[in-house]
């Protein structure tokens, strides 16, 4: 029984097992590997991507849970140009190895649709993703930012 | 004291007298071949690092991989700047992995600044190339590494800026040639040749061809800084618009026709052998495709990672403990300690009466400790490899592009023409891609090679990366002093452990008369490699921490102590002084909250920071914020600059508050970040960094600023509390106190 998944738009029929985790079906079978892996238990954030414009990582999710749901990634973030989030670390030079980026852009990204004022503790409270090159600072800067735009 | 540091420290050159001087550049008969390598249709290179195309864009070739330090910007702005290029005409790639582009300013760093290279003279950030063996110490001119903080300060002050200098002035040679004029009466200017009488001008592009003849000078004339118009700007990263859309590609991004996907389950315990392995029903799960036995580990290989994950999860492999599986934490601690007791210590400085001037004044004493350490990079390691037809192609971020070409193709028992080895990017290095510590490269190249014409994408999980890490070292270090009269020290006796070299980080800079440092070789099973900023990481802890104690104990503030230790070191003096005056360390902070400092040098770099925290009674810890002081001598792109010394601050304050990686039964009992805890946005403080300049050679950014976060802290902990960190993480001790001594601090 193929499964059926929509990402950035596209609906594709797949013959995988039910339980395989979303992030290595979209980085294995469709190839879009902009969503990185970086722990498989859910605790770095670096998998994030939108389900149904929620931030969800896709590590441990089911690729059955989010059949029919409208999934985002990184890709798919930006198709159109790119989006205030991303315009705001390219102008707070927020990457420094960049690896855990589409995760935190993507995480960020929802966070500002349901609370596009956020405080730092908002953010703070949000935002658990881990970046090793300790970019927060800047990324703060960049919501702080985006935040009064 | 300087001395020796500097004569064991890479960029100490410029300091030790030496003129700059430009790495011999290539004769021009070896660029046909680097053109054949390297050049794209339309572009010619006109010397090591530098190609120029016919439309006059200019590429910079970098010898270093990106991992994020932002030196593929900074490099070529010091090229860029000499060769009088249009910044929005310069490009910049990755060397080929070759040994014609092997990074020779960098080894000429360390040859200009020693005599004679000798084992205990490799800074710590390259021993692991030695310490396996698969170069010789001749062979360090073939270095391509990234590390050390010395893409800057070596490849960049020796090199790109040559490079650039001398490509201007053999294109100047060409267009005088052309017009029959004077070099003199010429000048350049955004990517052009201009006589300057008639206004003439040609296109670097017009000229290179005729350029390239001419043999480079390794001698060019170098702009004085009062005419830089690129460097010292903080431009904007140009790796940075490819990292917020997901389109830069990694290690563990490569994808290649018929690929497989593999993952690998390692002996637990360091050296251990893989015994036995039941391969039950694995063959018989979807996708998998072999099964491979290694020595000290077994693989699946399957059409897809989750499947080979859970293949090889399935197996029940059985491993031998390699005589180590009654090691723990415990026991290395008890032989440390031991060692510390022992006649083993070998004495690596002897000043003045050394340890017997202990006995000229109040003895003050403190032992501390710094446990393993994991580097964790948000990229777990992996890496593609092919093995046809008697060839290897490799695909992976390593800090080495070249060393990691010649370790696969030893691996592999092929010669290097029949290895290729494509360089990519990496999410996060911290020395743990350095070479000598490519354990993942060594199982990618022999699963390929039992899988002859499939390419093997193999993967660590995030477990396997962090159980199979090459560690920060866990060190133990005894200090005694003796404080005179007025609580000055007159004699510093320090004692340390070390899992194989002295460390010229113990060395002081604080003027005491009488000094007497020794190390203790305590080796274990458990694999160490370099950690961002490396020795330093624990001696900076150590010092700075030991110094405070004096400071307290001579009922002085922390700052004038230091201060009036320095009178013979300026810019230490006035790194401290900026970061003190920046954090208003005069004015008393509300009760609950407090101020630690802390001052240390590495990679030619010093760096102070002042971190301020809120303490509550039952022990609740916040670091509010951090205010830093760095003199790196220059700041060739201050914002770079400025982000590493954040990043550094970061992974110094994961370490400090939360970072330790344990053993028991000879193996790591941390798996992954739930028990490895990272700081987060949450704990985040803010950041202020204020950049001192002085005429010194450049330093290195991107560890200077790990080292005093540790003891800046844990002297903040101590002017809150009362409490003295002496072994870390901070978490491991409770930091509650009680209403009766908090009243009385």
């Amino acid at each position: 029984m193929p499964i059926q998944l929509t990402v950035n738009g596209v609906s594709h029929q797949l013959d995988v097992e039910p339980d395989a985790p979303l992030l290595w079906v979209i980085r294995d079978e469709l190839g879009l590997t902009g969503t990185k892996f970086g722990c498989g238990i859910a605790q770095c954030g670096a998998c994030t991507v939108h389900v149904n414009g929620q931030a969800q990582r896709s590590c441990v999710t089911p690729v059955s849970s989010v059949e029919g749901a409208q999934i985002t990634t990184i890709e798919g973030l930006g198709a159109g140009g790119l989006t205030p989030v991303q315009q705001a670390w390219i102008d707070h030079q927020v990457p420094q190895c960049g690896y855990c980026q589409s995760g935190m852009i993507m995480a960020v990204s929802a966070l500002l649709k349901t609370n596009p004022q956020p405080t730092d503790e908002d953010l703070a409270n949000a935002i658990t993703n881990i970046c090793r090159c300790g970019t927060y600072p800047r990324i703060r800067a960049a919501v702080r930012a985006l935040a009064k735009a | 004291m300087a001395t020796t540091r500097r004569m064991i420290l890479l960029g100490g050159l410029g300091a030790a007298g030496a003129l700059v001087v430009g790495y011999a550049l290539w004769p021009s008969g070896r660029i046909a071949r680097a053109n054949r390598l390297a050049a794209k249709p339309g572009e010619q290179f006109i010397n090591n690092w530098i190609k120029i195309a016919q439309d006059d864009t200019v590429t910079v070739v970098v010898p270093h991989c990106d991992m994020g330090t932002g030196i593929f910007t900074a490099l070529p702005q010091m090229a860029a700047e000499e060769l009088d290029a249009d910044w929005s005409k310069v490009r910049v790639e990755a060397a080929p992995s070759d040994p014609d582009f092997a990074n020779g300013p960098l080894a000429e760093g360390f040859i200009l600044g020693e005599q004679k290279m000798t084992g205990e003279r490799i800074p710590a950030f390259l021993r692991g190339i030695v310490a396996n063996s698969f170069r010789t110490v001749a062979g360090f001119m073939d270095l391509q590494v990234t590390g050390g903080s010395s893409a800057v300060r070596a490849t960049g002050v020796y090199g790109m800026r040559v490079a650039g200098a001398a490509a201007r002035e053999m294109l100047v040679k060409a267009a005088a040639a052309r017009w029959n004029v004077d070099t003199n009466a010429c000048a350049t200017k955004n990517n052009r040749v201009f006589h300057t009488a008639s206004g003439k001008s040609f296109g670097y592009g017009e000229l290179v061809a005729e350029a390239a003849q001419y043999s480079p000078s390794g001698n060019p004339k170098l702009k004085p800084k009062s005419e830089y118009t690129l460097v010292g700007k903080p431009i904007p990263r140009v790796d940075i618009p490819k990292k917020v859309n997901g389109a830069t590609e990694y290690g563990l991004d490569v994808s290649l026709p018929g690929m497989a996907y593999a993952a690998i389950r390692i002996s637990p315990v360091f050296g251990g052998k893989l015994r036995a392995v039941s391969i039950g029903d694995a063959m018989k799960r979807r996708g998998v495709m072999k099964v491979v036995q290694l020595d000290d580990a077994v693989v699946a290989v399957a059409d897809r990672f989750w499947r080979a994950r859970d293949a090889v999860a399935s197996l029940n492999p059985a491993f031998d403990d390699g005589g180590n599986g009654a090691v723990t934490s415990a026991s290395i601690t008890g032989r440390r300690i031991a060692a510390l007791k022992s006649g083993d210590l070998k004495s690596d400085v002897s000043l003045g009466s050394g340890a017997d001037a202990l006995s000229q004044g109040r003895l003050v004493e403190a032992t501390y400790q710094v446990p393993y350490l994991a580097h964790a990079p948000m990229e777990p390691m992996n890496a593609t490899a092919l093995y046809k037809d008697g060839a290897l192609e490799v695909w992976s971020g390593t800090q080495d592009g070249l060393g990691a070409r010649a370790f696969c193709a030893k691996t592999a028992g092929l010669s290097m023409d029949k290895v290729t080895y494509h360089l990519l990017p990496m999410g996060g290095g911290f020395g743990r891609r350095l070479p000598g510590y490519f354990n993942f490269l060594d199982y990618a190249v022999r699963t390929a090679m039992a899988m002859p014409g499939t390419p093997v994408k193999l993967v660590f999980t995030r477990e396997q990366d962090m159980q199979h890490d090459y560690y920060r070292p866990n060190v133990r270090s005894t200090f005694r002093a003796a404080l005179d009269a007025k609580g000055m020290p007159v004699a510093w006796a320090n004692d340390y452990t070390t899992d194989d070299k002295a460390n010229p980080e113990a060395h002081i800079v604080y003027g005491i008369a009488n000094q007497s440092i020794r190390a203790v070789q305590v080796p274990t099973h458990i694999p160490t490699g370099p950690w961002r900023s490396v020795e330093a990481s624990w001696h900076g802890f150590f010092i700075e921490s030991f110094v405070d104690e004096l400071a307290h104990a001579a009922k002085m503030d922390p700052v004038g102590y230091r201060l009036a230790l320095l009178k013979n070191s300026p810019r230490h003096w006035s790194v401290v002084k900026t970061a003190a005056d920046a954090a208003s360390w005069s004015t008393p902070l509300p009760a609950g909250r407090a101020r630690g400092i802390a001052m240390f040098e590495c990679f030619q770099t010093i760096v102070a920071h002042v971190v301020e925290i809120t303490l509550t009674p039952d022990g609740n810890l916040a670091v509010d914020r951090i205010v830093s002081a760095v003199d790196c001598g220059y700041a060739v792109n201050p914002d770079g600059l400025k982000a590493q010394i954040e990043g550094g601050i970061i992974y110094g304050l994961t370490a400090a508050l939360n970072g330790e990686i344990t053993i028991d039964k000879g193996a790591v009992v941390q798996a992954n970040f739930p028990d490895y805890e990272m700081v987060r946005m949450a704990q985040c403080p803010e950041i202020e960094i204020h950049i001192v300049e002085s005429d010194a050679p450049l330093g290195g950014a991107g560890e200077p600023g790990t080292p005093p976060v540790a003891p800046a802290l844990a002297n903040a902990i101590f002017a809150a509390s009362g409490i003295r960190i002496r072994d870390l993480p901070v978490r491991n001790t409770s930091l509650a106190v009680s209403q009766a001594k908090a009243a009385n601090l």
